[in-house]
């Protein structure tokens, strides 16, 4: 019979921690430096397994997706500005198209973009280097992961092209319209719609069990979990809050498929079928899903800041505890998407308490980040300033969102640009400006060389700028009635007067797309031309910058790293450097 | 197996990383279920009608087929069992039997599923019949699914290769065995 | 693994004997709502008039399947001896699948609240209730298209 014990094995300096080989079972256990062997062609490029080639594959992919929905926003938006003139550079929006366009920009930018280069490139990057390992747990699973995502994105660009065109149903893809082509017109790009997000779903759920599983198990010697820098611990737990969630939004795809291509009525009143459930099953996973972005967002602002103030973080465990407070209460909000679609209003009374008490952690974990700041030797390079912007900008985004997470107010709120307008301010700092803020701290890691501080500058005030002449003009309009989701506001007498605040709106975004452009010449230009990075070029604390960059297959050829301390020991009173690298053993002279 | 990393052997929990990674499956897969069958429930209390419906499913066919994935539960953790003890021929052979448990179940569900349809309840006849085809068919893939993960891991093991992985394909093949549990009562029974 | 106190065939036997008790229970959640009528009318006639058919048949049925899903989780997947965590971990999933239903019951299974009637719904429940009547009188057929 099997006696096994209850109990941790402790962490120690023994690779296997403390486990004894037969334990293990008939793992081969491999405690020389990982084998080296020549990679081929396919393997390295194609069909990797290494982490850091499959997140750059996440990367790029994740960077091509953000194209296309930069693009529609675009098309849509110059329709908006000038409605019924054909759109340079794409022709002439028709209604059918303009709702295919918004529905897209939106699923594209959460799904294909959010997702994958927040999570799955930087998670994939960082969390078996920052925890001292050669590779994920599992490598071929993660190459799967890619390949399935990969195959989604496909899945999702084609339905462009379908008989039918693409999906315009909105990305919250509300039946009866959703479930039945007689309504959408779009017989096969909602199916094509509905069968890529569920197989990015799968590709998030196989990858999120290689994350979870490579941080709880694989840390290097002496990395207890308060030694974990925090970014790791905000990507595991997003991934943890999506694993938790999407299940019902699964089961909710599969009987939307079968309501379209089938025929049931799961979702069809005339029939017995509910459209509400639909609802809920997508906010249910919808709400949880905007913390699964915030949250490695907020990990990597975290962990830029720090190292540019040279500072520990502000109470490292409060900021964890109030993480999973956040986790767990985000869990109690999701009909507050709902107010006004026909719940019972006693649940919208509920949802109001939670929804306004949820605002309270994230105001907090705001407070803790400006109060690591406070004191600190700031030092303004380009991911610093990504980083404060994340601040300021977000805040207006938790600010409007406690308008609409009143129920009464939302009555008049819901649906309209404010929404959108609150959302852009959470999203937009979520997705492109906590992108900007890792891949300017860790494109050196990721490259080798250093990206031109000059361009990075003028990129980050030209998108900032730009980014706030968009949304506060749709503010504005949303407060005065602006309804989502219209293809031309010319047609509603009460808002066709405001169109120049339409238009300005769309000349910001034409400027902050223009300025875009300056962010790929540095990428690019820097990957060419960039000075050498060296190992650890901002003197920072944790283990990725302890080895070359870019990091060689198996990341530390001549031995895994051990850990003695956390990961924010900078300004350390005694020490001569004013930071303190995670593998320095405790009995070293201060360096250099 | 060459190129396994290092990570892959390291246990900071004390649980081997390939079963931490099943628990997690089977944490998802929970959810998934979990909001299909809910749903369901939802719907059948809210639809008196729907007994009446359901009066035309045959509990005898799905007791037989509890019977058969309980008698795979048993087989499943009988070749853990052998596979502890180093036996990688025996913890094979219990691997193909709970295999052919699955098999018999997909079998048998085929007859019930064609009776059924040629009687008239089709996926589309009314709401009760639409819950039942979906979240049967869902774990019906996850039965076939198991089976075809099971017999890649049995043939590793019949070459005394990678034991440790029996006791994960054990745990998933409880957990799709714990779902019917649940579905039997659910889909069956309550009439 | 590491040590095993019981020989090889005893530590089977553990197994088997739950099997056997799963098969046992399997019964008795079959037979009981079978029996549920008759056990209703007897205990009404020896006077517990508060036990209906219903609770039987949850008692049985789903009471049941809980054990048996318990004895498996416990027995078969080891969770007895698991880290404990695990079983908490899988323990709030099924919180949350509760939260769900919670939240969304009042919505999708009541067919009316406060202010509101969800007027389809309530159509298609008298509809299909009363052709079950007058099924119920004359031949039942469903095909394809019948609801």
């Amino acid at each position: 019979m099997v006696v096994a014990k209850r109990g941790a094995a402790r962490v120690g300096d023994d690779p296997l921690n403390g486990l004894d080989m037969a334990e293990v079972g008939s793992i081969t256990v491999d405690t020389h430096e990982a084998p080296h062997h020549e990679q081929s062609f396919w393997s390295k490029w194609v069909f990797p397994t290494d982490h850091k080639m499959i997140a750059m594959q996440y990367m790029f992919t994740g960077i091509a997706m953000a194209l296309i929905g930069g693009y529609m926003s675009y098309a849509f938006r110059m329709q908006l500005a000038f409605p019924g003139q054909s759109v340079p550079g794409y022709g002439m929006v028709s209604q059918g198209e303009y709702n295919a366009l918004v529905t897209n920009h939106g699923t594209i930018m959460i799904f294909w973009v959010a997702m994958p280069m927040l999570i799955a490139a930087f998670g994939n990057f960082l969390i078996p280097l920052m925890i001292g390992a050669d590779d994920m747990v599992f490598p071929r699973i993660n190459r799967l992961s890619y390949q399935i995502f990969l195959i989604s994105a496909i899945v999702l660009v084609a339905s462009f092209f379908v008989p039918g065109g693409g999906f315009g149903g909105g990305w919250t893809a509300y039946p009866p319209l959703s479930a039945n082509s007689a309504y959408n017109l779009t017989p096969y790009g909602a199916s094509f719609w509905l069968v890529a997000v569920a197989l990015e779903f799968i590709a998030f759920l196989l990858g999120g069990i290689n994350f979870i599983t490579t941080l709880m198990n694989s840390r290097a010697p002496g990395m207890k979990m308060y030694d974990i820098p925090m970014v790791l611990w905000m990507i595991v737990i997003a991934s943890i809050l999506f694993m938790a969630s999407v299940g019902p939004l699964i089961a909710g795809a599969v009987m939307l498929f079968m309501d379209q291509v089938v025929g049931t009525a799961f979702f069809d009143p005339s029939r017995g079928g509910d459209p509400i459930l639909w609802q809920h099953l997508f906010w249910f996973f919808g709400h949880p899903e905007v913390y699964v972005v915030l949250l490695p967002a907020m990990g990597m602002v975290a962990d830029v800041m720090c190292t540019f103030s040279r500072k520990k973080l502000f109470n490292y465990k409060l900021i964890l505890f109030t993480v999973f407070a956040t986790g767990i209460i985000s869990f109690f909000v999701w009909a507050h998407h709902q107010f006004i679609a026909g719940i019972d209003p006693r649940m919208a009374n509920l949802f109001t308490v939670t929804t306004l008490i949820i605002s309270v952690p994230v105001g907090e974990m705001l407070f803790l980040y400006i109060a690591t700041l406070y004191g600190g030797s700031i030092q303004l390079t380009t991911p610093m300033l990504w980083a404060l912007a994340f601040i300021a900008e977000f805040l207006i985004g938790g600010v409007t969102g406690i308008f609409l997470g009143a129920s009464g107010a939302d009555i008049y709120f819901h649906d309209t640009y404010f929404v959108l307008a609150h959302f852009h301010y959470t999203f937009f700092p979520i997705a492109i400006i906590g992108f900007y803020t890792g891949i300017t701290f860790w494109f050196p890691k990721m490259f080798g060389k250093m990206m031109n501080e000059t361009l990075g500058k003028i990129h980050f005030w030209g998108t900032i700028i730009a980014f706030n002449c968009i949304f506060i003009p749709l503010f504005i309009l949303g407060a005065a009635g602006q309804h989502r989701r219209i293809y031309n506001f010319q047609n509603f007498p009460d808002l066709a007067g405001m169109q120049d605040l339409r238009i300005f709106a769309t000349g910001a975004l034409l400027v902050m797309l223009v300025f875009q452009v300056v962010f790929l010449v540095n990428f690019v230009m820097s990957l060419l031309k960039g000075k050498p990075a060296g190992k650890n070029p901002w003197r920072a604390n944790t283990l990725e910058w302890t080895t070359d960059s870019p990091p060689p297959h198996g990341n530390w050829p001549e031995g895994l790293p051990n850990c003695y301390r956390g990961p924010y020991e900078y300004s350390v009173p005694g020490r001569e450097d004013d930071y303190w690298p995670q593998n320095l053993p405790p009995d070293t002279a201060p360096a250099e | 197996m060459s190129t396994r990393p290092i990570a892959t052997t390291r246990s900071a929990t004390g649980i081997p990383t390939g079963k931490l990674a099943v628990w997690w499956v089977v944490v998802s897969e929970i959810v998934i279920f979990g909001g299909l069958l809910a749903s369901y429930i939802m719907h059948r209390l809210g639809h008196p009608e729907w007994a009446g419906y359901a009066s035309h499913t045959n509990a005898w066919f799905g007791g037989v087929n509890t019977f058969v994935l309980l008698t795979s539960s048993l087989s499943a953790v009988l070749a853990h069992h052998a596979a502890e003890n180093g036996d990688g021929k025996k913890a094979a052979r219990w691997l193909w039997g709970t295999c052919l448990g699955g098999a018999t179940f997909i079998g048998i569900k085929a007859v019930e599923w064609t009776i059924e349809i040629q009687q008239g309840y089709t996926i589309t006849s009314n709401g009760f019949w639409q819950f039942y085809y979906t979240v049967a068919g869902l774990h019906a893939m996850h039965v076939i699914a198991g089976c075809v993960i099971m017999l890649i891991i049995a043939n590793d093991a019949r070459k005394q290769l990678e034991l440790q992985r029996v006791e994960l394909i054990g745990i998933y093949w409880h957990f799709v065995d714990i779902v019917w549990i649940f579905l039997f009562p659910l889909l069956y029974i309550a009439k | 693994m590491a040590e095993h106190e019981e020989h090889t065939g005893h530590g089977q036997a553990h197994y088997v004997r739950i099997w056997g008790i799963l098969l046992i229970l399997l019964l008795i959640s079959v037979l009981g709502p079978l029996l549920a009528p008759h056990i209703e009318d007897a205990a009404a006639g020896a006077g517990a008039h508060f036990l209906k058919g219903w609770m039987i048949v949850i008692l049985t049925a789903f009471g049941i399947a809980l054990y048996k899903a318990y004895l498996v989780a416990a027995n078969f997947m080891h969770l007895n001896i698991e880290k404990r965590y695990i079983s908490y971990l899988l323990g709030t999933m099924l919180m949350l699948m509760l939260l769900f239903f919670a939240g969304v019951s009042p919505d999708v299974m009541k067919h009316q609240g406060q202010n509101w009637d969800n007027v389809a719904a309530d159509a298609e429940v008298s509809r299909a209730l009363k052709a079950q009547e007058s099924d119920s009188h004359g031949g039942e057929h469903h095909d394809g298209a019948e609801h």
